[in-house]
């Protein structure tokens, strides 16, 4: 009904076309959202919350709790079986990682090859604190060892810089 | 003079990190399974139901198995190499059809060309999984022990053929 009659109003066959396979897009998109619904809550809840820790290698910044893409479809729907059979969750991201990589998993392990990942950022931290204190607590004994009284000259200049400054700020 | 060296030493070094970072591609997951056994499958051929091919059937020689979909736009791109592929009769090519409807899966071999020994159907994606496939099409290198020797991401191209897969399995048929 409304379509025919933005059709009317419009009177333009391309424009109507459009509107008609936009709203055939539009549907398409809600049938692909539609998410089949949980027959045990606490099974799902469960599978929500190791999928929330899970990348989706498709979508690589999403979740497979949060991602609709295929793949994670598929691996929701495999973790969801292997869950039926009774599989604790450890073991289920161990065959996960088995198959593919760490990469899958937000946090990654400690492991020989992640100790940079780990301890790159506290070691440049506390390399450039320690380079810090160095640098302030030379820079302290360099100020106490320069701090020697001016000479008579030094001492005449300054003051006539200051009266002309003074002089200047009157006018 | 220490004075600027040392923080240029340790920024060059940060650059250094930071480019390899930049340059490396986040879409190619290095797989896990490379130096594995290949996972096992027993799966329906393609062309003809009653029949099925194993993992095992291919132990003693070297081959591919390129994972495709009529559903999958790349794997255009990528089929005419493996066609030109096939017909030099290096290595014996099979295709696992992922996800796919079965004639439509028939009919685009048959408007593209066939390069594959057979193709088998993983219909649900279940082998698809074992492999670790996450985006089609994806190559996998087999050797005579069955070993995974090298997996390709993305479509496989001239180059890569060239640099990479060919001479991987002159050396592993020697």
């Amino acid at each position: 009904m409304m379509k025919q009659l933005i059709c009317m109003k419009v009177g333009s066959l391309k424009r109507c076309l459009m509107v008609l396979i936009l709203s055939l897009v539009a549907f398409q998109g809600y049938a692909n959202e539609a998410v089949p619904v949980a027959e045990d809550p606490e099974l799902e809840n469960r599978l929500n919350n190791l999928a929330e820790n899970l990348r989706c290698l498709v979508c690589q910044n999403e979740t497979l709790a949060a991602s609709r893409a295929d793949f994670a479809n598929d691996m929701r729907r495999e973790i969801r079986e292997q869950m039926h059979m009774n599989k604790s969750d450890e073991e289920i991201v161990d065959f996960l990682v088995a198959r593919y990589g760490d990469f899958i998993l937000f946090n990654p392990p400690f492991k020989s090859i992640t100790w940079l990942l780990w301890f790159g950022p506290f070691t440049l931290l506390l390399g450039g604190g320690a380079a810090l204190i160095f640098y302030l607590r030379r820079r302290r004994i360099q100020i106490k060892e320069k701090d020697v009284p001016l000479t008579e000259n030094q001492r005449l200049q300054a003051e006539s810089l200051i009266k002309e400054m003074n002089k200047d700020q009157s006018i | 003079m220490m004075r600027f060296l040392l923080p240029l030493a340790v920024f060059i070094i940060l650059v250094v990190f930071l480019g390899i970072g930049l340059t490396l591609n986040p879409r190619q997951v290095p797989s896990p399974l490379i130096d594995k056994p290949a996972p096992v499958f027993h799966l329906q051929q393609l062309y003809d139901s009653s029949k099925t091919l194993s993992s095992k059937d291919n132990l003693g020689k070297v081959w591919m198995l390129n994972v495709w979909a009529s559903w999958c736009v790349a794997c255009r791109d990528e089929h005419p190499v493996l066609v030109e592929l096939s017909k030099l009769g290096i290595v014996p090519i099979y295709g696992l059809n992922y996800k796919d409807q079965r004639d439509t899966a028939m009919q685009w071999l048959r408007q593209y060309g066939n390069p594959y020994e057979t193709s088998i159907v993983d219909a649900d994606g279940k082998v698809g999984i074992n492999y670790g496939v996450y985006g089609v099409p994806e190559t996998y290198v087999i050797d005579k022990q069955g070993i995974i020797r090298y997996k390709h991401i993305g479509p496989v191209t001239v180059e890569s053929l060239k640099e990479k897969i060919l001479p991987l399995i002159k050396e592993l048929k020697s």
